[in-house]
């Protein structure tokens, strides 16, 4: 394994230009969590015309729905849900700014379009690996549709949180890298 | 006849509903270890060591190894000589459920209207199948279901005339098509014959076997493994980012069909394949 690249967020379009399919990262810096019906609420917002509750310029979205905190502890156990649901709505919030995604599965056509067309990034964290993954998370706050529990907005405040290239800006695609590379049929 | 008073099936649920989500099965833990170990690909193998190291976290910290910590599934095996007492069995299960995913902070990932889509709070209703069986004892084994891998399974009714080749076409197809959504490595279970309710409750059932042991049907057991060993050449991959462990298992389980039918179902399994059994 090559060292992992550490990035911070919001990410620039430098930073995305060095990241390539196959990548390890540790990501630092702020994080926020949505799934399928706080996507629904934002892209709702938009269509109202209205200020979205998160500015996303630069930021990362991770497609993720927490176990309640234990006591003394800032977040439970988090690992990725599945992107394909998110797919609608992600082209639209890039569109406005967003640079990254993280989540577990392949995306369309369109999100992979716009992915290539803004300069944005899409990784993969370990689906099934969530109190690993809740170990890189400091400090966890709702900052919009607290009412939707798991699937409420949240702020993350990482350090070296590791996820691996899926999709990066010049239209590659780890998964489909992964069955040219592995597959024998 | 032996009474049961129900509180004693609301405490051992909630007894699984924890141990479940925080203690992964030896059999599971000894095949992701021997997987790593043969594992080709450098990130796939990165992947699987922080699988193991997310096992080890589970275990200490007793927190769940998943934050999606599944539907609770339940299969209940319960003797014919067995008089419940205290009140009424669904609820008494229900019960547990509520209370085991309360005190154990795991995720309530169950809307109570699948259009409505509004949580219901406590991960109730749970599923139960119900078998009665004799003797005086009862049976509960708990398998909280995760979405991801839920969403990738398929029941399919074939023409009887596929036959075994068609059911090897689309089982590998369809982890072919799942990729990395199921979380894998997984394990598939297949379930074949049956009616069409029948054939998916057989695949679910499947999952139950310890990984490792064989069919007791040696046709069904070398199919089980030339079918393992298809899926493990597709190259997904440990979370789909390519390599050889993409399956950990395939558990095959049959039931007798009508002679117009032959359905085939493919429930997937993530790698945090959990379940947990008592006996009351
Ligand atoms: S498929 Fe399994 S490992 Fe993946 S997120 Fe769902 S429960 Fe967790």
């Amino acid at each position: 394994m090559a060292e992992p690249k550490r990035i911070t967020t919001p990410l620039s379009d430098e930073v995305i230009k060095d990241l390539h399919i196959g990548d390890s990262v540790l990501i630092s810096g702020v994080i926020y969590t949505a799934r399928d019906s706080a996507h629904k609420r934002l892209i709702e917002a938009l269509e109202r015309g209205e200020e979205l509750p998160v500015d996303l310029k630069g930021q990362i979205i991770y497609y993720a729905g927490p176990a309640p905190a234990k006591p003394g502890k800032p977040i439970g156990s988090i690992g990725p849900t599945t992107s394909y649901r998110m797919d609608p709505y992600a082209p639209i919030l890039i569109e406005k700014g967003l640079k990254g995604m993280i989540g577990k599965g392949n995306r369309s056509d369109e999100v992979i379009e716009a992915i290539k067309k803004h300069t944005a990034v899409y990784f993969g964290a370990i689906g099934g690996a969530a109190a690993l993954g809740a170990k890189s998370i400091k400090k966890a706050e709702f900052v919009a549709y607290e009412d939707l529990g798991p699937e409420a907005i949240r702020r993350l405040e990482v350090v070296d949180f590791p996820a691996v290239v899926v999709n990066d800006c010049y239209g590659g695609d780890i998964y489909k890298q992964g069955l040219k590379e592995y597959g024998e049929v | 006849m032996r009474e049961i008073d129900v509180s004693g099936i609301t405490s051992a649920v909630k007894k699984l509903c924890m141990d479940a989500n925080f203690y992964l099965g030896d059999d599971v833990k000894k095949r992701i270890y021997e997987c790593y170990e043969k594992e080709e690909s450098p990130t796939g193998k990165d992947v699987l060591s922080q699988i193991i190291e997310n096992i080890k976290i589970s275990e200490n910290d007793e927190v769940p190894l998943c934050q999606d910590t599944g539907y609770a599934v339940l299969f209940v095996e319960l003797g014919q000589d067995v008089r419940l007492t205290g009140g009424d069995f669904t609820e008494a299960i229900n019960e547990g459920v509520r209370q085991g995913y309360k005190e154990g902070y795991l995720r309530k990932s169950v809307v109570t209207d699948p259009l409505e889509r509004k949580n219901s709070g406590d991960n109730t209703p749970a599923i139960i199948y119900t078998d009665i069986v004799p003797g005086d004892k009862i049976k509960i084994i708990l398998a909280p279901k995760g979405g991801g891998s839920e969403n990738m399974s398929e029941v399919k009714m074939m023409a009887p005339a596929a036959g075994v080749e068609g059911v090897k076409e689309f089982v590998v197809d369809r982890v072919l098509r799942s990729g990395a959504n199921p979380c894998p490595p997984v394990i598939v279970g297949v379930g074949i014959g049956g009616t069409f309710e029948k054939c998916a409750q057989i695949a679910k059932k499947a999952l139950l076997r310890p990984v490792g042991s064989v069919h007791p049907n040696p046709y069904y057991a070398d199919l089980e493994k030339e079918l393992l060993e298809k899926i493990n050449k597709l190259g997904i991959g440990p979370q789909g980012f390519g390599g050889r462990c993409t399956a950990l298992a395939v558990h095959i389980e049959v039931h007798p069909c009508h002679i117009a039918s032959f359905p085939v179902a493919v429930n997937m399994q993530c790698h945090v394949a959990r379940h947990k059994e008592v006996i009351i």
